[in-house]
């Protein structure tokens, strides 16, 4: 293992720990509240799963010929006694490629819920924007490396360890988000796919979280309402990048390289409503690089401005087609020229990334034929993923599919991941 | 001037002889069937037969709340307890009867709610034989509707309406519909392809008075090519519950309250 990874597990492990605190206090107000009166109503669900990833291009870094290889079981637990909800999610899994069984919390909070406003507590998934897969407000953590190996789509979204509030007034509504723990995204395992190393040389490495303190405690808004027949949603967000950047400690003689979280703050807001026959949807944000705003410190993002336009339309029964396109622009473009290192790629200033969808249902919607893919202008580097689902009966269902990534540069976004083409499987049995 | 109108009137007098016409009967039906009361909240088992015989089970509330005259705009707010993998699924339609609707999907295992694209003329409600638009009603001045005959089904006196598209927008080249002329609910419906054989039935097979409104509570719609079919029962019913505006927000999309979907 990897002493990223390591670094990472740890932290988790102590977010977990962190998590069950809060859980059992949680858990105890729920239960206290529930004994009061009446038992609360619980019911339990979950599923059964399989899920396979096998390499068709290449082995994998390690010799390896599985980007994934699990089964899981989930089981979702729900009780309610108004005006108090308990949600628990959690996963039991063995991981055939690392040889080993765990448990993972996915979601677990409590709800009240009053008449003009309510609270959610706990670890839970949060979702924002208007993008399909192009995320600009969304700054929740995500999990990448699921998404390339062939899992299933609600793996993308990790969940954040915070508290959600709700305020319903006439005139708008309102989410607010505290987040005393950082959470970084996932991306791919340096073992399992080929990934751009500007420095593969340099082993010793170190990956520095966010203190958990009460200055870097992040927190998000989000303001919606309905205007002319459009959802309409303004967000902010005060917290930090979750794509770590490096810092080498030096660069002519690189013997140590320290990854970090800078500082971001961002502003945005997006629109969707029907047009032209389907569902339109425009999104834009500004990505304020709180640590580098003259942008002349390479070890962290330049700001941005981020802007992302899609329509879908259903073009006959049961087909649905989608296209989107985004693209960001680097601010202070020539400062980030001057300070980006000779050895370093340098990003384009201009970055344009469009996206396909196509989904057809057939057999009374029991088969799912689609495909999405990722183009980029900017890079001309691509990722393509089909897949058929089908429903053998209201319990089971399978996916086939495949992720294929070429094109553009060896750091590219899907260039980079160019030797790591897959298929995978997913089977599910749910109750 | 008035004598052609005359000759006009003698021209379109054969066609009168019902009482009222086919579009009148149509809104009627339409108001009876689909908007009745000022809300409306549901528990509806879906059975979707395959030809062989194989059944798949869709579960879910729905609560329906009638904004204006019958025919008018209405809001309809749908959970999902079955199958399981849209387990707390729910979905919502803001329906106006001179445009399209608007849709929304709360998937809740991201957490997210979207905007769906789906046309609802002749796509399929959650894979039944049952379209968007006969699950939420079909715009009135979308066909022609002409009375046809008056005839008994199953003891009941009915009128047989003919309905054509204007548009070619739809699967079907026309419908007949047997409207009881009682309670003016659809009882039984025709649908014809562009050959002019029949494929689709639908029929009425329970109604039910529910705080005095006359409710379909049990029907079935059947396509007669593929041998498919879907029988709708409604396992608990009423009407004029007081739902409040505020529940078709996304707010209660992602929780929806107990009282109302239970």
């Amino acid at each position: 293992m990897s002493k990223k990874n390591k670094q990472s597990r740890i932290a988790i492990k102590q977010q977990g720990s962190r998590f069950l605190l809060y859980l059992t206090a949680a858990l105890l107000f729920f239960c206290a509240s529930a004994l009061s009166s009446y038992a609360a109503d619980v019911s339990i669900h979950g599923f059964i799963q399989g899920n396979y990833s096998a390499d068709v291009a290449k082995s994998n870094p390690d010799g390896g010929d599985f980007k994934w290889a699990e089964e899981r079981l989930q089981l979702k637990l729900d009780a309610n006694k108004e005006p108090f909800h308990f949600f628990l999610k959690a996963d039991a899994f063995y991981d055939h490629i690392d040889n080993k069984a765990d448990i993972e919390l996915r979601e677990g909070y409590v709800d009240y819920t009053d008449k003009k406003w309510d609270l959610r507590a706990g670890r839970q998934v949060i979702t924002w924007g208007a993008g399909d897969l192009i995320f600009i407000n969304d700054i929740f953590p995500k999990d990448y490396e699921s998404f390339f190996s062939g899992r299933p789509m609600e793996y993308l979204k990790k969940g954040i360890d915070g508290v959600k509030i709700g305020a319903y007034p006439e005139f708008a509504s309102f989410e607010f988000i505290v987040i005393p723990v950082f959470e970084p995204n996932n991306y791919t395992d340096a073992r399992r796919f080929y990934m751009f190393d500007p420095m593969p040389s340099v082993t010793n490495r170190e990956t520095k979280d966010p203190a958990t303190n009460l200055e870097n405690t992040e927190l998000a808004l989000r303001a919606y309402r309905d205007i002319a027949g459009f959802d309409t949603s303004i967000y902010f967000y005060r917290g930090f990048y979750r794509k770590q950047y490096m810092i080498p400690d030096n660069l002519t003689n690189t013997t140590k390289i320290t990854f970090h979280y800078p500082k971001l703050s961002a502003y945005g807001a997006s629109i969707q409503g029907r047009a032209l026959d389907g569902v339109l949807s425009l999104e834009a944000g500004y990505y304020d690089s709180r640590q580098d705003r003259a942008g002349t410190n390479y070890t962290v993002p330049n700001s941005q401005t981020k802007f992302l336009i899609g329509y879908q339309r259903q073009l006959w029964e049961d087909f649905t087609a989608g296209v989107q396109y985004f693209t960001e622009y680097m601010h202070d473009y020539s400062e980030y020229k001057k300070a980006q290192p000779g050895g370093l790629p340098k990003d384009k200033k201009i970055g344009q990334l469009t996206s396909v969808r196509l989904t057809q249902l057939l057999m009374h919607q029991t088969l799912k034929l689609s495909l999405f893919s990722f183009y980029s202008i900017s890079d001309g580097d691509y990722l393509i993923n089909p897949e058929i689902k089908y429903n053998f009966s209201d319990n089971l269902w399978a996916a086939i599919g495949g992720n294929i990534f070429g094109g553009g540069e060896r750091w590219s976004q899907f260039g980079q991941l160019d030797k790591n083409d897959n298929v995978y499987l997913q089977v599910r049995y749910e109750f | 001037m008035k004598r052609y109108l005359f000759v006009l009137l003698m021209l379109l007098l054969p066609l009168n002889v019902f009482a009222v016409t086919g579009e009148e009967v149509m809104k009627k039906s339409q108001a009876s069937f689909l908007y009745q009361g000022k809300d409306f909240k549901a528990r509806v088992v879906m059975k979707l037969i395959s030809k062989g015989g194989a059944e798949r089970i869709r579960e879910l509330t729905m609560l329906r709340k009638n904004y204006g005259e019958p025919g008018g705009d209405q809001k309809i707010f749908m959970y999902f307890f079955k199958p399981a993998d849209v387990k707390d699924m729910t979905f919502m339609v803001y329906k106006y009867p001179a445009k399209d609707d608007d849709r929304w999907l709360f998937v809740p295992a991201i957490n997210m709610v979207r905007r769906i694209a789906a046309q609802d003329k002749t796509s399929s409600f959650v894979g039944s034989d049952f379209t968007y638009e006969d699950v939420s009603g079909r715009d009135i001045q979308d066909d022609n509707h002409s009375i046809l005959r008056e005839e008994k089904l199953g003891g009941r006196d009915c009128y047989v309406v003919k309905s054509a598209p204007r548009a070619a927008d739809v699967d079907y080249s026309y419908k007949l519909s047997w409207v009881d002329k009682g309670n003016f609910l659809p009882l039984k419906e025709e649908y014809y392809d562009k050959r002019g054989e029949l494929y689709k039935a639908f029929s009425a097979d329970e109604v039910k008075n529910i705080k005095g409104f006359p409710t379909v509570t049990k029907k079935k719609m059947k396509n007669l090519q593929s041998g498919h079919s879907t029988e709708v029962t409604y396992i608990k019913s009423d009407y004029n519950i007081g739902v409040e505006d505020s529940l078709f927000s996304e707010r209660f999309l992602k929780q929806p309250p107990k009282k109302w979907i239970e």
